[in-house]
């Protein structure tokens, strides 16, 4: 079961290592994390994609919320929120192909940023499962490099998670 | 003008303490300049390891947080071990260590260690200051956590500088707020009302008891429960006194070195209230064991421990205190059924065994068994790891004293530090240390805080020259080859003795041995008494 963390934590030195800790010492597997400050400049949130079963996430959320610094802890319900990753994908892109990726970028409402000679860079911004249908569909031409940031997700509505 | 060392000294002063255990180097030197000239008594030890262990047998027996000081780098390292095994125990202390300077941080220089990063995993929190303005509320914080929720170590780790900067003047903040930090302390009214319930309804409850119940100081309230329901107690390594031994309803330790007793009670039970215990894997080595049927009540100050290793029917968060007024305001007059009273009963009569003597050598458990009547009422054992540490716990009579071991971490070497801690917390307690041969020499070093300090500490040392407990598994599993469990090379303990110019004696009878047991009972020296112990002689 893949499940989605949204942690506010105090914005102060080591809390990263703090939680990333906390994970490799109890054998949980993270997928993705990605931080940044919030609204509040001494707050950060830090959202984390992880696997396992509801055991492990029910210790995992108890475990976080034990951690000083970590001021809440809430699990995300699957369909009622918003995920995004940014994804950039160097491509090889031979002249004669240059009109199919193209074609491609535009069906997926993705952005070229960067051309040269033999390669474009492709720039992305959607759910973690769009971002892997792009990397499947430009797999074909050759990618040369890729960078990812992890997922970053928001409660639908009116939902938030708040101090 | 005011430096940070003695914008330290006053912290520790504001919160009360009046005694810390440490070893001194040059990186905490401001600090120990300052503490020399002020009405708190440095304890030195020996290693800093024991620093943090008497920082524990201390903070256990006055309930407060014990303090423990060491300089950067080994000094800090020492303390590791100490910390983690506080940390499974949760033991509220607090450890100050001494850090390069802020400037070179980070530089590998001389007695240089991460050591915020490096016991991580082992404090319930930890703080590398970095500006002297922040040590107040630095110190302030730390004592809160490390004494509330689920006590457990804090460590302060303190560059030379911030040590060293002067700042204007000395405010201690009156309150703390941890805006990640709100342990919640009172028991849900509604799972309190489930619980009544669920007992009222039971045929067969019984009370697991774990440490929590003694470090939340209810211990007599606790009692006066379990007398006015009638519902047997048994009892986890850590908690055990919180019930005399011989209480007719207390049946003894559970888990894979507990009494057969309690085991079979945990069973045969149809509701089982576990108070302040988390049920590690020595406790209950296969929670599905226990019976399908049985409701599990559990309360614990630490939401993370609820259902971790066993379901759990009815969570109670919460302090212990809190949670057993509440149980007790409301239980009413529900006792025990007869039938389960009964059976308890009958099988009280098997809880302790005679086991059988060998000539020319002292019966451990008997002697153990004997001890608590030739001391008085209030006397603290302090057991050891090994073997000594099963004898202890399985036939120690305790009776409104307290017995300290190490539960989680099962750190050799544990008891003499830890004494010399429980002795300056309860300076007026009978303190008794019984640990194997292994075990003293881990931490003999700290002879010399005892003799120093003239600390009346009475050691009994268990000697089979063999590491007893491992002896034994391997007897058990790796077909008798006793690979590295022959102690070759011991000195002579009564010469050690000697040497720190403590008294001492030799015992190969349990006669003997109590004949010299008593006759110093009375003495306020210590005592070293060594047993010799037939070496194939059972944990259990």
């Amino acid at each position: 079961m893949q499940y989605t963390l949204s942690i506010l934590v105090e914005n102060q030195a080591g809390v990263l290592s703090k939680i990333s800790g906390l994970f490799s010492r109890r054998g949980f597997n993270i997928d993705s994390l990605a931080v940044g400050v919030t609204n509040d400049p001494n707050v950060s949130r830090i959202t984390i994609v992880a696997n396992g079963d509801e055991y492990v996430v029910e210790q995992l959320e108890k475990q976080l919320n034990k951690l000083i610094p970590v001021i809440k802890v809430k699990r995300l319900n699957d369909g009622d929120f918003i995920s995004r990753e940014l994804i950039l994908i160097k491509v090889h892109c031979a002249a004669a192909k240059r009109a199919e990726i193209i074609k491609t970028v535009e069906i997926m409402q993705a952005k070229i940023v960067d051309v040269a000679q033999s390669c474009v860079t492709v720039e992305y911004c959607e759910c973690a499962n769009r971002v892997n249908t792009l990397i499947d569909l430009l797999k074909p031409y050759g990618i040369r490099e890729i960078v990812r940031t992890g997922t970053v997700a928001i409660d639908r509505g009116t939902a938030s998670v708040s101090v | 003008m005011i430096s940070g060392a003695e914008i330290m000294v006053k912290c520790l002063e504001a919160e009360g303490v009046s005694v810390v255990f440490g070893y001194p180097g040059a990186a905490i030197c401001p600090f120990y300049d300052k503490i020399y000239d002020s009405g708190i008594k440095h304890i030195l030890v020996r290693q800093e390891q024991n620093a943090a262990h008497a920082a524990s047998g201390y903070a256990r027996c006055s309930g407060r947080p014990g303090v423990c000081v060491a300089t950067s780098g080994p000094g800090a390292t020492n303390l590791i071990t100490g910390i983690a095994t506080a940390y499974t125990d949760s033991i509220p202390m607090i450890a100050i260590t001494g850090q390069v300077r802020t400037d070179l941080l980070g530089r590998d220089v001389f007695q240089e260690a991460d050591i915020t990063g490096a016991c991580e995993p082992f404090v319930k929190h930890s703080y590398l200051v970095n500006k002297t303005e922040d040590l107040p509320r630095v110190f302030k914080e730390a004592f809160h956590i490390a004494s509330t929720g689920r006590q457990g170590p804090v460590l302060i780790d303190i560059p030379m500088d911030i040590q060293e900067n002067e700042i204007e003047e000395f405010v201690y903040p009156e309150k703390v707020n941890i805006i990640g930090y709100k342990p919640n302390t009172k028991g849900h009214a509604i799972q309190i009302k489930r619980a009544i319930e669920a007992i009222s309804k039971s045929k067969r409850p019984l009370i697991v008891a774990g440490g929590g119940v003694l470090s939340s100081g209810i211990k007599l309230k606790f009692q006066d429960f379990a007398d006015k329901t009638k519902i047997p107690v048994i009892s986890t390594m850590m908690g055990i006194g919180v019930m005399p031994s011989e209480h007719e309803m207390y049946l003894g330790m559970l888990g894979t070195h507990g009494k057969a007793v309690a085991n079979r009670a945990l069973h045969e039970a149809d509701l089982v209230m576990v108070c302040g215990a988390r049920l590690g894997d020595r406790a209950v080595a296969a929670p599905h064991q226990m019976s399908e049927n049985t409701t599990v009540i559990h309360i614990d100050i630490d939401p993370a421990e609820i259902g971790k290793n066993v379901k759990t029917e009815i969570p109670i968060v919460g302090d212990m205190r809190n949670v057993m007024n509440m149980l007790i305001d409301s239980i009413g007059d529900f006792t025990v059924p007869q039938e389960w009273r009964e059976t308890v009963k009958a099988w009280k009569k098997d809880l302790y065994k005679t086991p059988p003597v060998f000539d020319g050598f002292v019966e451990p458990r008997t002697l153990v068994g004997n001890l608590s009547a030739m001391f008085r009422s209030k006397a603290i054992l302090v057991a050891d790891v090994g073997q000594n540490q099963i004898w202890c716990a399985n036939n120690f009579r305790i009776r409104e004293g307290r017995f300290l071991t190490t539960g989680g971490m099962g750190t050799m070497g544990y008891s003499i530090p830890a004494a010399v801690g429980a002795k300056f917390a309860r300076p007026t307690r009978d303190v008794i240390v019984i640990c194997g041969d292994g075990s003293f020499q881990m931490s003999m070093n700290e002879l010399a805080t005892i003799a120093g300090n003239n600390l009346n500490i009475k050691i009994i040392i268990m000697r089979n020259s063999r590491l007893g407990m491992v002896r034994e598994l391997q007897d058990k599993n790796y077909g008798g080859r006793h690979s590295a469990t022959i102690l070759q090379g011991d000195p002579d303990f009564l010469k050690i003795a000697e040497a720190y110019g403590i008294d001492h004696a030799e015992a190969s009878s349990n006669e003997e041995a109590e004949n010299i047991i008593k006759g110093i009972v009375k003495s306020d020296r210590p005592f070293i008494l060594v047993c010799n112990v037939y070496p194939d002689t059972p944990s259990i």
